[in-house]
């Protein structure tokens, strides 16, 4: 009897969850309207882009002519992928090295500075990079690093957040391991690297996908701190190619979807980590 | 027994000992000091210096001059800016409204839906995306004559529907909603794990006592997720005063002034009218905003928030 009753109950939860789900479903359909309006227009010629009611799945597919513009034309988006890749994986390298060797030393290496150094590092998170823009720019037209890929990469490598997050875990890591390794001769170095990183290596790989993330959909600072062309980074190419191709909305869709699609793809790939970082910390870049 | 020994043996070396660990402190840390001194301390110093200078820095160090408080003086006057800050605090309202938003889609999400991670990830995506990418697209979505969106307001009847980006009165909501769209997932992600740390057995012990839905909202809930509430306040107030990314591509401030948001308006100072010295107050303005309300959080912690 109570048995079948609680069957019965679950019932009516699951059809109430359905429908739930099925409205959520057409409303994230339309929440991803402008994603599915730019893959479809992409695909077109210019003539059909507007076109209404709007073809979904274009009748006449210009698709190989449009994304052949955007990779091999007058500015080439290989290029800038290749500029990207470059400027993303090595501010993600440096970026997770220089703040992990900072969090272990604030976590576990226990010097008098050490308390007084992080309350001035974390000090210096209150500070939005934006308010630092125009002495930044000077700074570097002054030590020459204005206009190259270095001088980027440097922008973004010194991470107080990155420091914050990593410092946190490898507080977690129990200070046994640590003490019985010293016992045996290692220093802190061979300790860092041989015992405490692999321990903590599901946090350093969120924050080296955020941060990869962050760099890649990075448009402000290259705007600001690089000026040649054949430098440019995808989200500077993207401002420029839909500023020259005016109305060819076919084309600027094309280079939109190259723009984004790659880095979704990654985020599919990496998703668990992602949003398990957001939200551990809670982390906004 | 030998924990004793191992207590006393070290006591003669302890200096020693001590020294090794302080440089290898100083060691692990050095990279990030030294990153930190020069690209966010130094620059705060020269900013400080630039605040009272007259300098167009095209023509060189020659041509620095000190101009006392003129750059103060101007900001003052400066009706521009005061719009621009105006602006800003009309964006704020962005945070509440995407909180709200993000709130229910998590308590949806959360217990209400099959697929879970499908639409964590669905709501997610325009967050991840390309502000640039992104705002191409809005921009020729929200086109005044051809675009999609006001193709679909005539044929649901509205005969004049507005130019939104193109619009002086409706440029700042129409980029403040692209600004809620983008900013809903995060929000949302945060929210779920605010709601995964509420104890079940509280919701459980409440419909014994017979609560309804709303009640539950409101007496267990909301309070009780009031920690993650003030924290995207605050990330969020803190976030909307950087905002420049979406302006740059979308509007660059326009039409006539009616975007212009505080980074944007130091953008184009610095780097359009080069005006280096008065740029630099801007960025101050801005430094001096997030500072306050960073304090506010500090002092509110403790007060505010329920745990």
């Amino acid at each position: 009897m109570t048995t079948q009753s609680l069957t019965l109950r679950q019932r009516k939860i699951n059809w109430r969850k359905l429908i739930v789900t099925l409205v959520m479903l057409a409303g994230g359909v339309l929440f991803l309207m402008p994603f599915f309006w730019m893959i479809s227009a992409s695909l077109k010629f210019e003539n059909d882009v507007f076109t209404y009611p709007i073809q979904w799945i274009p009748e006449e597919w210009n698709a190989a002519n449009n994304y052949r513009k955007v990779w091999l034309g007058d500015h080439p988006f290989w290029l800038y992928y290749l500029n990207t890749i470059k400027v993303a994986g090595l501010t993600t390298l440096t970026s997770v090295t220089v703040s992990a060797l900072a969090a272990y030393g604030f976590a576990k290496v226990r010097f008098p500075a050490g308390k007084w150094l992080f309350l001035i590092v974390l000090a210096t998170y209150m500070v939005p990079q934006q308010a630092i823009l125009v002495p930044q720019f000077i700074l570097y037209r002054q030590l020459g690093l204005f206009d190259t890929h270095f001088g980027l990469i440097l922008l973004n490598s010194f991470s107080v957040l990155g420091t914050f997050m990593l410092r946190q875990f490898f507080m977690t890591v129990h200070q046994d391991y640590i003490e019985s390794a010293k016992m045996d001769g290692a220093g802190h170095f061979r300790i860092f690297a041989q015992i405490a990183l692999p321990l903590i290596r599901p946090a350093v790989a969120t924050y080296a996908i955020l941060r990869f993330i962050w760099t890649w959909n990075d448009y402000q600072n290259p705007l600001i701190f690089l000026r040649t062309d054949r430098l440019y980074t995808l989200q500077l190419a993207m401002q420029k190619f839909a500023t020259i191709n005016g109305e060819y909305y076919s084309l600027i869709m094309a280079a939109a979807v190259s723009a984004i699609v790659p880095l979704l793809i990654v985020f599919v790939i990496g998703q668990k980590h992602v949003i398990e970082g957001i939200s551990l910390g809670g982390v906004k870049g | 027994m030998e924990a004793v020994q191992t207590e006393r043996r070290p006591i003669p070396r302890k200096g020693s000992l001590h020294r090794k660990e302080a440089l290898a402190g100083w060691l692990f840390v050095a990279p990030m000091l030294t990153g930190i001194s020069i690209f966010t301390l130094f620059p705060i110093l020269i900013m400080f210096i630039l605040n009272f200078a007259n300098w167009d820095f095209v023509l060189g160090l020659q041509k620095f001059q000190w101009a006392g408080l003129d750059n103060f003086e101007r900001l003052i006057d400066d009706a521009r800016f005061h719009k621009t800050y105006l602006n800003n605090l009309i964006f704020m309202a962005t945070v509440p409204i995407c909180m709200a938003i993000s709130l229910a889609l998590a308590i949806i999400i959360d217990k209400h839906v099959f697929m879970k991670d499908f639409f964590k990830v669905t709501y997610f995506m325009p967050y991840i995306s390309s502000v640039v990418a992104v705002a191409v697209v809005w921009q020729v979505l929200f086109h005044p004559s051809k675009g999609p969106v006001n193709h679909f307001l005539r044929w649901i009847g509205i005969d004049n529907p507005p130019r939104w980006i193109a619009d002086p009165d409706w440029a700042l909501i129409s980029v403040m909603m692209i600004s809620i769209w983008i900013s809903i997932g995060f929000n949302m992600i945060v929210y779920l794990a605010g709601l995964q740390a509420i104890p079940k057995d509280l919701y459980e012990s409440a419909e014994i006592d017979g609560a309804g839905g709303w009640t539950k909202f409101l007496r267990i809930t909301l309070p009780l997720i009031s920690p993650t509430t003030f924290f995207l306040l605050i990330t969020g107030i803190i976030y909307s005063f950087k905002a420049f990314d979406l302006i740059a591509v979308l509007t660059k401030g326009g039409p006539a002034g009616s975007t212009s948001l505080m980074v944007w308006y130091m953008y184009e100072s610095a780097f359009v009218n080069l005006k280096i010295g008065y740029a630099s107050v801007i960025g101050t303005v801005l430094f001096v905003s997030v500072l306050i309300i960073t304090l506010i959080q500090w002092a509110g912690q403790k007060r505010w928030v329920n745990y």
